[in-house]
């Protein structure tokens, strides 16, 4: 038996990229749902509203100091059959990986809103804005450029994430990788095209974020 | 809900023993790892930085879910060897955040001021004198924050361990699902309590030896406001 066979590599390439197709499509929407929580904690942690604060304080520091499988796991066999409902693996993925990232994104909008000096907040409320309007129309577009390089790091990081929910049945990369794989115990050219796959799509990305930091940075 | 804890405790804490060995086995390989690839990456012969930039790259460049297969399933076929799914784990544990390691490590080395080396050359010291003796003492006290959210980052990978079923804590309460269908919530709750204490544990000790470090090169270390880490989730 050859170490690499050239038919199963080639072979493997078709269900490979229909995973990649499934990983994008979770990678995309869990960023949304990271993008947009994540706003929504960081305005609602800084209004300081006593008992929340501390609610949202603690759940985000658990979230963040435990594992993303188990809180998969926690969404897909506790959460969701107490509340009567059960989502698809591939809507539970979404959520899941939504709701881990916010927990980060809201620290980097956290730094960013920080990082407007108070003189804004002063001027908008010498022109008497509405609070609604302080946010949409003064902090955050000068807030939301500067983190977009954070923003994008998490994307990647979540793109590489995805793969754990094969424990609940999603056809993603590696699960497509490991169904070519088992029919005949070929597990070299299955797993590197899978390898090759994350690492077409999330170098020239970090490379694309590096560059966002640098033009960030000189502003 | 608490009917069965006594079963099902004890099971998960049978749990605990190989997620520390894979914690700490990890965290060993991570720092060798990072510092070698990391003196690689500024050493001034091309062919080290080459190899240090495929390693730093190709591991954060893939998933350590794929990583784990690959050395799991596949590397056995290339050379022959068997692993045990424990050592296959703390070998990837490693090497994966070894690579990330390498970038902290070389940017605490990279911001020791200029003026730092240049006195260490006009004391005539050798090439390794300067780094033991003068850079790296001041560069191990600005890595060690961003090594501290590393381990975390790196305790709560453990948890894919179970992927190539090593009985660490996850694996054990997922033994337990079967049977006790419910008293899911039970089990989760137990065992992210137990990651939980692990990470606060994790991060006392590099509290303690950040304030070590600083005291070493006459520092005193500043004052974080939270007890917990703040996880860097292995930016790119």
């Amino acid at each position: 038996m050859d170490v690499w066979d050239w038919d199963k590599a080639f072979a493997a390439i078709p269900p490979i990229l229909e995973g990649l197709l499934v990983t994008l499509q979770i990678t995309v929407l869990g960023s949304l749902v990271a993008y947009v929580l994540g706003l929504i904690l960081a305005i609602v942690r800084r209004s300081r509203i006593p008992v929340v604060d501390q609610i949202l304080w603690a759940l985000i520091e658990l979230i963040r100091s435990t594992p993303l499988l188990i809180q998969i796991f926690v969404l897909f066999y506790v959460i969701q059959p107490a509340m009567g409902l059960q989502l698809s693996p591939f809507a539970t993925g979404v959520i899941a990986l939504g709701l881990h990232y916010a927990c980060y994104t809201s620290e980097v909008y956290r730094a960013g809103i920080d990082a407007i000096p108070p003189g804004q907040w002063e001027a908008a409320t010498a022109l008497s804005l509405p609070r609604s309007r302080v946010w949409t129309g003064v902090i955050l577009p000068q807030a939301i450029p500067r983190v977009v390089p954070a923003l994008g790091n998490y994307t990647i990081s979540m793109f590489k994430e995805v793969p754990l929910l094969l424990a609940i049945g999603v056809a993603e990369i590696v699960a497509r990788a490991e169904e070519q794989g088992t029919s005949d115990y070929r597990y070299v050219e299955v797993y590197t095209m899978a390898g090759l796959a994350f690492l077409l799509l999330s170098f020239p990305a970090a490379i694309l974020v590096r560059r966002l930091e640098r033009r960030v940075a000189q502003k | 809900m608490f009917d069965n804890i006594s079963v099902i405790f004890p099971r998960i804490l049978e749990g605990v023993p190989n997620t520390v060995i894979a914690t700490v086995g990890g965290i060993a390989l991570t720092i060798v790892l990072a510092f070698a690839s990391a003196l690689g990456l500024l050493a001034s012969s091309p062919v080290a930085r080459g190899i240090s930039r495929v390693y730093v790259e190709g591991f954060r460049g893939t998933s350590e879910v794929v990583q784990l297969f690959w050395i799991y399933y596949a590397l056995p076929i290339l050379v022959g060897i068997d692993l045990i799914p424990l050592a296959a784990g703390i070998l990837v544990l490693g090497l994966n955040h070894g690579a990330y390691g390498a970038e902290i490590v070389r940017g605490a080395i990279q911001s020791v001021p200029r003026a730092q080396y240049e006195g260490a050359i006009a004391l005539n010291l050798t090439p390794a004198q300067r780094m033991w003796r003068v850079i790296l003492p001041q560069a191990v006290v600005e890595m060690l924050p961003s090594f501290n959210n590393l381990f975390i980052q790196l305790l709560k990978s453990t948890a894919l361990l179970y992927f190539v079923d090593v009985s660490e804590i996850f694996k054990q309460g997922d033994s337990l699902r079967a049977s006790f269908n419910d008293d899911q919530g039970l089990i989760y709750l137990i065992e992210l309590v137990f990651y939980l204490l692990l990470a606060i544990m994790i991060t006392m000790t590099m509290r303690w030896l950040e304030r070590m470090a600083s005291r070493r090169v006459g520092r005193t270390p500043p004052s974080r406001e939270s007890a917990l880490a703040k996880v860097s989730g292995g930016a790119v």
